[in-house]
């Protein structure tokens, strides 16, 4: 097991993780999300077939496009020049010859409500750039490329990100936004005994949860340290597992967790550095230092130990927090 | 120093590579009992480490570790190393054993970030 190669499924070098897999298939949903009308560059330049092509290098060059739609007099479609026509113009030094000797007159085009994957499969299946787009009439309303297409996806994903700032931010006001005599957010985890596997699990969610609340860093820290402790002890030594509680209020945060055994028969020893009763299981683990109750009182305020042998035992640990980090209540002044 | 450098320091194989390597490590613990790392890490540590499970990980998470440096070639697990790339946190394994990467990174002017055990009279 521990000699596993890192990357069993490696793709090129690398694996696709599960974080990658969320942004791929994100990245699809987009696509079909988005409409073409979304993404595509609109008011987009055009030329006549009867124009000369040194005229068109013209407004490629000040335009930086890479390709113009050419219409006919009454505003229809009929072709499109891009700059490899130019180009073959040019080597044959025929900058003179009007657009329509070297205009593209096969029209693949795609609609404005087309859903961007639309776009991207008649990309590759028929090799071209660009795609104008049409709307329901017919008439010319932008032109897509690869790069409107990547541009549009990424302002998405980025509007995405944005909207989990603005969750953020609604969780951190979370005890402003409510109005009670005393507001107190409680979080509740069940934790088996033995599964070494998920231990921590619910004390990464605790931490979590506080910083989208607006905990400072320091303050999340302290908790996950303590929490983590209790409940890799509620993993390590219970019989039947337990339960973790998390009161949280403006004021403080109030961590419990209860067991119903066996319980501690000497609380004083428990509570000595470097004291343990932990398996050779935990200890290959890495715990079983005899350091959790030790580092859990130093990051709390209070710690209380209650035990009975064959009862249970429940852990009460109290943060109280300083007056700069507490969470803000409503009609607290609005400056920091 | 940042994790890039540190990576260079320890001539780790990353084992992450989507993780941030432009973090800063501001010191160094180096332990196999998550305990001892939780008592006396400070934020932004790089940690030495020959334990290879997932608990490895969490306590990084749980203590604001920087970096993970697994001793003498060890390669985690497939679960530790998925976590770890979720939770943004670079894993490094390093052919050195733990006490010449102290010794490395300590030369290259890392302070300990290992304090002694607080007794009640603390």
């Amino acid at each position: 097991m521990m000699n596993n190669p890192p990357h069993p499924n490696a793709r090129r070098g690398r694996t696709v993780t599960d974080q990658d897999a969320r942004e791929i298939s994100r990245v699809e949903e987009l696509s079909y999300e988005l409409k073409v009308g979304e993404v595509m560059t609109a008011n987009v330049k055009s030329v006549t077939a009867e124009m000369k092509i040194a005229g068109v290098l013209e407004i490629l060059r000040q335009g930086r496009i890479s390709g113009v739609p050419v219409l006919d007099a009454g505003g229809e479609i009929i072709g499109i020049l891009s700059i490899e026509d130019v180009v073959r113009a040019m080597e044959r030094n025929h900058l003179t010859a009007p657009v329509s000797e070297y205009m593209s007159h096969r029209l693949i085009t795609v609609s404005d409500f087309d859903s961007v994957v639309k776009a991207i499969k008649t990309f590759s299946e028929y090799r071209v750039g660009r795609l104008p787009v049409l709307n329901e009439q017919g008439k010319l309303t932008g032109i897509i490329t690869k790069g409107d297409v990547t541009r549009g996806i990424l302002n998405a994903l980025q509007k995405d990100y944005k909207e989990e700032e603005l969750r953020r931010y609604r969780a951190s006001h979370l005890f402003e936004d409510i109005t009670s005599d005393r507001t107190s957010l409680i979080l509740r985890y069940e934790i088996a005994a033995k599964d070494y596997q998920r231990g921590g699990e619910a004390s990464s969610h605790i931490k979590r949860a506080l910083l989208r609340l607006g905990a400072s860093p320091q303050l999340a820290r302290q908790c996950g340290i303590a929490i983590y402790e209790a409940e890799i002890n509620l993993i390590i030594h219970t019989d039947n597992g337990g339960v973790i509680r998390v009161q949280i209020e403006p004021h403080r945060i109030l961590m419990q967790t209860t067991d119903t055994g066996p319980g501690i028969a000497n609380i004083e020893q428990a509570l000595t550095p470097g004291w343990s009763t932990a398996t050779q299981e935990a200890r290959n683990m890495g715990f079983g230092a005899g350091m959790g109750l030790v580092n859990i009182r130093r990051c709390v305020n209070r710690m209380e130990l209650d035990s009975t042998p064959g009862k249970g035992t429940k852990l009460t640990m109290e943060i109280l927090l300083r007056p700069e980090e507490r969470f803000r209540e409503e009609g607290d002044p609005e400056a920091e | 120093m940042k994790v890039e450098q540190l990576m260079e320091i320890v001539e780790g194989t990353l084992l992450t590579p989507q993780a941030p390597l432009n973090r800063e490590v501001k010191g160094g613990c180096g332990a196999d009992l998550m305990s001892d790392v939780l008592a006396s890490i400070h934020p932004d540590a790089v940690l030495l480490t020959g334990l290879c499970n997932i608990q490895v990980v969490r306590t990084a998470q749980m203590a604001d570790v920087r970096a993970i440096v697994f001793v003498r070639g060890k390669t985690p697990p497939p679960e530790t190393i998925k976590l770890a790339t979720e939770e943004n946190i670079p894993l490094l394994s390093s052919p050195f054993g733990m006490f010449e990467l102290c010794g490395r990174l300590y030369q290259a002017g890392l302070h300990s970030f290992e304090a002694p055990v607080l007794h009640d009279d603390e």
